[in-house]
């Protein structure tokens, strides 16, 4: 489904702040798969993403989703193949705008827009019933500005946003970080039953480790720009902290692990 | 007072020409989110397009299509140096107004100003609008409805349905959503490069036809009458969101205060004048003051006299 193969990504290359967030990545994601990634801060797991997403173009590796190349391809053109849910709960959703007027949008995504109408009445009754899945009455408030909702209303209706045109690939950005615990727990609880609904490859950053356990086939951890460990299967499901760690401490030769991790 | 009274359908008149230019700044500046300095430069060439155009025989119509269609190739100029360039915004639209200084000046012959000849009676009753035909109204040696005011009413009024129409089809919500959030835009699959060059290119189209209007009413395009015009619309989107928005909710009610505004705006410096006496040379210090004190009322509103938020979101959020 997704294929990448060694991707390398470099940020004011030539100044003092030049940074090699990637550094020859290669990853193969099956049809289905629900991969975690984790890894300490700045190691490279947004730059992955946003690589996959297409925010800019990689310097160098390919990347292919479902036997198509989109290396080469602007942001909002893979975005046919690509649900998002950000980090920053402002950032999936159009504040001034309601939410069926958001959801109407992202039920185009991929497609021509053209100068039919924006949002049909039989859309707006669809949209009702869609909007259960989340369990946050937002059915009833159909017509309320996206800005007027919390952080977790937000990030929960951008999750419903990028699965409405099922994606071939579901890009979640520690997308319950910024959320409260108990907020958290229902958006992550909600990610579950979508993923497992519609069977959606995904690819999940986290900082929390127990998330990155009980979520998903597989995980991965990052460091420094790379993949550096990789566990699926038997594993994966019987994967502990501890176990985690000591993975970790071998693959990055240091124990710092504990600090930089266990965090969040 | 009473010269002033007297002034008032006039001023309500060019008010509502105004108007029309300053529903293209809401465009760019509450819709896409970007201030373009276009305007001042996209005013004259839809001026001077149609007076050249109306002179050459062209029917009235058809030169206020061209001008119409002048603006959007000054958008369209913004909007590619902005997307394609990569040049901001705002300096975009300033290289735009710089050239178009010559592009206007080269379509009036280089001369800094053209009239129509309105001396010509059966010219004169080609325009649709002419300051001419509030005189002529008013003591009854022409029909009320080609006042003006109703002429450039019913404009604004088509004007504000197509746009309503227009920000209700899927291109138009792609391009609120670009103004809203660029990031959810492309995330959704929308190019925000041709979404915000279609703005520029509507908003920068309507403020020609707006400038074609005004030719056209005062009988004469000149070089600089764009110039200030970007304060005026700007000054009217505000005046029109600060005295309507507790009462219009609706997009096209919207509109309506923008238009509203430019009214408002006309009159008050209608009247500082005609009650002052004063030089017109300090209009322009006028209108930037006015422009500043309606654009730090709504700030300081918000600052000093809004309501503590709670912090944190509702309890099953
Ligand atoms: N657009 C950018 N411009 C410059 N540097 C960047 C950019 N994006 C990321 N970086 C740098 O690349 C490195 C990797 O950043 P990235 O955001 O991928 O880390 P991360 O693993 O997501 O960390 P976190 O857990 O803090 O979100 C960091 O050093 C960061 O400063
Ligand atoms: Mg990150």
């Amino acid at each position: 489904m997704l294929d990448i193969k060694g991707i390398w990504k470099t940020f004011n290359a030539g100044t003092v702040n030049e940074k090699t967030a990637l550094r020859g990545v290669d990853l193969h994601l099956d049809n289905g798969d629900f991969v975690t990634v984790i890894g300490g801060n700045g190691a490279g797991k947004s730059t992955l993403l946003n690589a996959i997403a297409g925010t800019w173009l990689v310097d160098e590796g390919t990347i292919s989703i479902d036997g198509t190349d989109v290396t080469k391809l602007s942001e909002h053109k893979r975005a046919k193949y690509i649900g998002r849910v950000f980090q920053d709960p402002m950032m999936g959703t159009a504040a001034t705008m309601q939410i069926d007027e958001n959801l109407a949008l992202a039920m185009r995504r991929g497609k021509a827009r053209t100068l039919r109408t924006g949002i049909s009445r039989e859309e707006r009754e669809n949209y009702k019933e869609l909007l259960k899945i989340l369990d946050l009455g937002l059915e009833n408030r159909l017509t309320s500005k996206v800005g007027l909702l919390s952080g977790g209303q937000r990030q929960a209706l951008t999750l419903l946003m990028a699965t409405l045109q099922k994606p071939k690939l579901l890009l979640l950005d520690e997308h319950t970080a910024a959320l409260d615990p108990k907020t958290a727990a229902k958006v992550l609880e909600t990610t579950e039953k979508i993923v497992g609904r519609d069977k959606l490859t995904t690819l999940m950053i986290t900082h929390n480790m127990r998330d990155a356990i009980a979520h998903g086939n597989r995980l991965i951890m990052m460091y420094e720009g790379k993949i550096v460990v990789d566990v699926s299967g038997e594993e994966k499901r019987k994967l502990t902290v501890e176990r985690l760690l000591s993975l970790f401490s071998q693959a990055s030769g240091s124990d710092e692990a504990d600090d930089k991790l266990l965090l969040g | 007072m009473a010269n002033f009274i007297g002034a008032l359908p006039g001023a309500a008149s060019q008010g509502l020409i105004w108007g029309i230019m300053a529903i293209g700044v809401y465009i760019t500046y509450k819709i896409l989110d970007v201030a373009d300095l276009t305007v001042d430069g996209s005013f004259c060439t839809g001026g001077a397009v149609f007076v050249m155009l109306f002179g050459a025989g062209v029917p009235v119509p058809v030169a206020l299509l061209a001008a119409f269609g002048a603006g959007l190739a000054a958008g369209l100029a913004t909007g590619l140096l902005h997307t394609f360039c990569g040049i901001p915004a705002i300096l975009s639209g300033i290289l735009t107004q710089l050239g178009l200084w010559s592009v206007n000046l080269a379509v009036m012959g280089m001369k800094a100003n053209v009239s129509i000849n309105v001396n010509d009676t059966a010219n004169l009753n080609k325009l649709w609008v002419s300051l001419r035909f509030v005189t002529s109204v008013g003591d009854g040696s022409m029909p009320f409805y080609r006042h003006p005011i109703v002429v450039v009413g019913v404009f604004t009024l088509v004007v504000i349905a197509v746009l309503y129409w227009f920000f209700g089809t899927e291109l138009g919500s792609a391009l609120r959503a670009t103004g809203a959030n660029g990031n959810m835009a492309r995330a959704q699959g929308i190019n925000t490069d041709v979404t915000k060059v279609l703005g520029l290119m509507l908003s920068n189209g309507l403020v020609a036809l707006s400038g074609a209007l005004l030719s056209q009413y005062q009988s004469f395009a000149d070089a600089s009458m764009g110039r200030g015009a970007i304060v005026i619309g700007l000054a009217a989107v505000i005046i029109g969101e600060v005295i309507f928005s507790k009462i219009f909710r609706n997009f096209a009610l919207n509109l309506l205060a923008v238009s509203f505004g430019a009214i408002i705006y006309y009159m008050v410096i209608q009247a500082v004048i005609s009650l002052s006496n004063i030089n017109t040379n300090y209009l322009k210090l006028i209108s930037a003051v006015i422009v500043a004190i309606f654009l730090t009322v709504p700030y300081w509103k918000g600052k000093y006299l809004s309501k503590p938020v709670k912090k944190g979101g509702l309890p099953n959020a």
